[in-house]
């Protein structure tokens, strides 16, 4: 048992470490993310963007994937030197992660050898982004229910529908797409799925205002849209298989999250004092919570070097991969309430200026609520956890042998 | 990166699993549970030929001179099968007090003993409920006798050598001090509690023969270094039960049926038991990084036996309780095995201090400067 690099994997560290002293742009600016309220969009990916390409340039956009697509054809393990060292820089994240984490391993997979040519290197470089087109108003968790419309004309199918929550459609250059190809048959038989050109007429994409104030996801229109049947993904009525391919990705990238630094936290705890003038540090429940908090990250951390080593010994991760998300998403928004508490009637403050540690605290909590959702809710991969892992039975499911139109809907 | 157990010490945990459950079983458990028999002897006797007591005991005291790595995966086992025997008492505290303080006649007195199962070595703290304070200790060390009570020690009716903690009456601080049980000043009284497969005992001295082990007046440090290593190794044993409380519960949520489905088909229970699945898998996490940090003597061990200690605690407790509570009224009788569960997490959540101490010395840590 050891953390130790190989000699290989100690070569390749010094290589990311030398590589990303001279590549960082300027430390100083603020972080672009796609998830910040406060910044401009445009311009955070337009940095985003620069970022990306001197990453894909270098090989690390994909680290693990062959060189034939653009990646370094490298290990599970130099994915995470990479990570671990990147974190350890202020650059933009997060543009970039729904196209190369679950569109283009889906188009990987799914599509044909031109497909592969034309789409992974421009993903790469940042030129071209994508977006997930599966949450419907109808339905989200309950994936397999969704309406929208697929209906085959010569060559090419036309679309008709809505999409909703559509992270960065609206910056978007192309998306994949989950439809219902077949309403006459149970759910999960009647789905197709493509990849489109986001400007193709009758795509309509309408921002959508989060309570964070930012507008990240979308409502999608569609009317009576075009896409080539070459664009389609998987066979006709094979769509949940694709989705499930796409959705397996989402599971692994999902967890990361950003995480309070628990020493930070302490050093800003410790600066304040309760009602009768007593250090905060030194209450009870201020030491018992921040005990909890402190023994979750770090679990989550070794799960995580768990799940690398099974990867780096070629095997498949086990079972342990499955709670990143769900633990890390009510931790934050736990840790964040509670500093929010210490700090008192101050804890409502966001202005980066007058919050401590520029409003993080704040920031963390309002954003939050969308981890507990995206991706699978809390809810969702709880039942995931019982029934793969543990082997519990599956929900009763009333709908799974009917037609899918004679479902009841609520409506 | 290689943050696993080796091939040869998965194989060591099967087959330590595999002898406990032929040797260990539940009915086992329920003989000491039942006063049928104090501990389950002949399983030590067994343990002792295949060498466990002895695992981080160097061969020049009779031991196998394995590493810390190897006694984790057995703790883990023990842990699992409720084994109703001294293994943490003798094994984590008394034998490793002796390693890292002992003289080299204490050392080879009483470790070879100890490494064939012929000796049961405690570990003597506490002084009733409350937790125990250097500064307030009534146990007296002065001019080779120990005068005074401890309440409960762990195996206290097994013991054959108890390391006691002791204000020391030359140095004013605290000593280790090494007693011979079978001296007959000492006065052992068996004590009933919440986890009766493990014996526990009032040991009372008066002016007993006694023998630091270490330095005079620093036992303190000495324990709490002691404590570090022995909270990992029975986290290890805290993830065994654990698993078996989780594995147990979600057999029954298969089998049992109401309105006309099976129970493990609720959501109620679903999610219940993935939350017991979730605190598992981050106890288990926490307590390998302890078991590294262990096997390598790491700077980081302060925080890594507490961290493990505190998530270790919670998973057990967690997965004992929500067992009894997924098995419905079967669940609370003497006859199923939910309480034994339920009974061991309490006690291993509290022998070596609550969680509530070890979330103190977890912060303690973050608090250094050289915080990790
Ligand atoms: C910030 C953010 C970004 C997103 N980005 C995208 C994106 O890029 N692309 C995309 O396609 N989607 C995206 N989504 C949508 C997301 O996948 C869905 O919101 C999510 O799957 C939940 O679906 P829903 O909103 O329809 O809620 P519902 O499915 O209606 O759920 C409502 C509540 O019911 C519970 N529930 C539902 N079914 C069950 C069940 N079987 N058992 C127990 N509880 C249940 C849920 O847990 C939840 O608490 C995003 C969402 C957010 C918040």
């Amino acid at each position: 048992m050891d953390f130790n690099d190989t000699p290989q994997e100690a070569e390749f560290r010094a290589e990311v470490k030398a590589w990303l002293k001279a590549n960082v742009p300027d430390q100083n600016q603020e972080v672009a993310s796609a998830y910040s309220s406060r910044q401009n969009q445009a311009e955070a990916l337009a940095k985003a963007k620069q970022w990306q390409a001197k990453k894909a340039a270098a090989g690390y956009a994909a680290i693990t994937w062959p060189t034939e697509l653009g990646g370094l054809g490298g290990t599970p393990m130099q994915n995470v030197i990479y990570a671990d060292e990147e974190s350890k820089y202020v650059v933009p994240r997060g543009f970039f992660d729904i196209g190369l984490g679950m569109c283009i391993p889906t188009l990987i997979k799914h599509g044909t050898d031109a497909h592969r040519q034309r789409y992974v290197k421009p993903a790469l470089y940042g030129e071209e982004v994508w977006c997930q087109l599966f949450s419907e108003p109808v339905a989200g968790s309950d994936l397999a229910g969704i309406r929208t419309r697929a209906e085959k004309d010569g060559d090419d199918w036309i679309l008709n529908g809505q999409k909703i929550w559509t992270s960065g459609a609206h910056h978007a250059d192309y998306g994949i797409i989950v439809t219902r190809s077949d309403p006459a048959v149970p759910k999960h038989q009647g789905l197709t799925f493509f990849f489109l050109d986001m400007k193709s007429p009758g795509v309509e994409v309408k921002p959508i205002k989060q309570i964070s104030g930012g507008r990240n996801f979308n409502e999608v229109f569609f009317t009576d849209v075009r896409v080539p049947d070459s664009q389609r993904l998987g066979g006709v009525g094979e769509g949940w298989k694709v989705s499930l391919t796409t959705l397996m990705n989402e599971r692994l990238s999902a967890g990361r999250t950003l995480d309070a630094d628990m020493v930070e936290f302490i050093a800003m705890i410790k600066t304040f004092t309760m009602e009768d003038g007593s250090p905060a540090i030194k209450n009870a429940d201020v030491r018992g919570k921040l005990a909890d908090w402190y023994a979750q990250g770090q679990g989550l951390k070794y799960t995580r070097f768990r799940t690398m080593t099974a990867l780096s010994k070629g095997q498949t991760p086990g079972p342990e991969a499955s709670i990143g998300k769900c633990v890390s998403a009510s931790r934050s928004q736990d840790y964040a309430a509670f500093a929010m508490e210490l700090m008192e009637m101050g804890g409502v403050v966001t202005d980066p200026d007058h919050s401590p540690q520029q409003g993080f605290f704040p920031e963390s909590w309002i954003l939050s609520p969308a981890m507990r959702i995206a991706g699978g809710t809390d809810e969702i991969l709880r039942n995931i956890i019982a029934e793969r892992v543990l082997g519990l039975p599956g929900d009763v499911r009333v709908d799974k042998d009917m037609p899918f139109n004679e479902l009841p809907t609520g409506a | 990166m290689n943050f696993d157990f080796s091939n040869e010490q998965k194989m060591l945990k099967d087959q330590a699993r595999k002898f406990l459950q032929d040797q260990c079983s539940s009915t086992v458990v329920r003989q000491v549970l039942e006063g049928e028999m104090e501990y389950a002897s002949h399983v030590w006797q067994e343990m002792a030929q295949m060498g466990w007591q002895g695992t981080c005991i160097p061969e020049a005291y009779g031991g196998a001179g394995l590493g810390y790595l190897e006694l984790c995966v057995l703790a883990e086992e023990v842990g699992r099968s409720l084994a109703p025997i001294p293994f943490s008492s003798s094994v984590y505290l008394a034998a490793e007090a002796l390693l890292s303080a002992g003289s080299e006649a204490q050392k080879s007195h009483w470790l070879p003993k100890l490494s064939s199962g012929e000796a049961i070595g405690v570990l003597a703290l506490a002084e009733g409920a409350g937790a125990p304070v250097e500064s307030h200790l009534q146990c007296q060390f002065s001019g080779g006798q120990l005068t005074g009570k401890k309440m409960p020690v762990l195996d206290g009716p097994l013991a054959d050598v108890a390391i006691v903690v002791a204000k020391d009456g030359e140095t004013g601080g605290v000593s280790l001090v090494l007693v011979d049980v079978a001296d007959s000043s000492v006065q052992t009284e068996p004590l009933t509690t919440v986890d009766p497969t493990r014996p526990q005992a009032i040991m009372t001295f008066n002016n007993t023969p006694a023998e630091c082990l270490g330095a005079p007046g620093k036992g303190w440090g000495l324990l709490t270094q002691l404590f570090n290593k022995a909270a990992v190794l029975l986290a290890f044993e805290q993830i065994g039960g654990a698993d078996a409380a989780l594995q147990m519960a979600r057999d029954y949520a298969l089998g049992r049926y109401a309105f006309g489905r099976q129970i493990g088909s609720f959501q109620a229970i679903k999610h219940k038991l993935a939350d017991c699945y979730i605190k598992n898998e981050l106890a288990r996490s926490n307590t390998y990084f302890g078991a590294w940090a262990l096997s390598t003597n790491a700077r980081e061990l302060p925080l890594a036996a507490a961290t493990a200690r505190v998530s270790a605690t919670q998973a057990f407790e967690f997965a004992a309780k929500e067992n009894i509570q997924t098995h419905g009224g079967m669940g609370y009788t003497w006859e199923f095995d939910c309480h034994l569960y339920y009974r061991r997490a309490k006690l291993l959540a509290l022998s070596l201090g609550s969680a509530l101490t070890w979330k103190n010395r977890l912060v303690d840590q973050l608090e250094q400067p050289s915080a990790a």
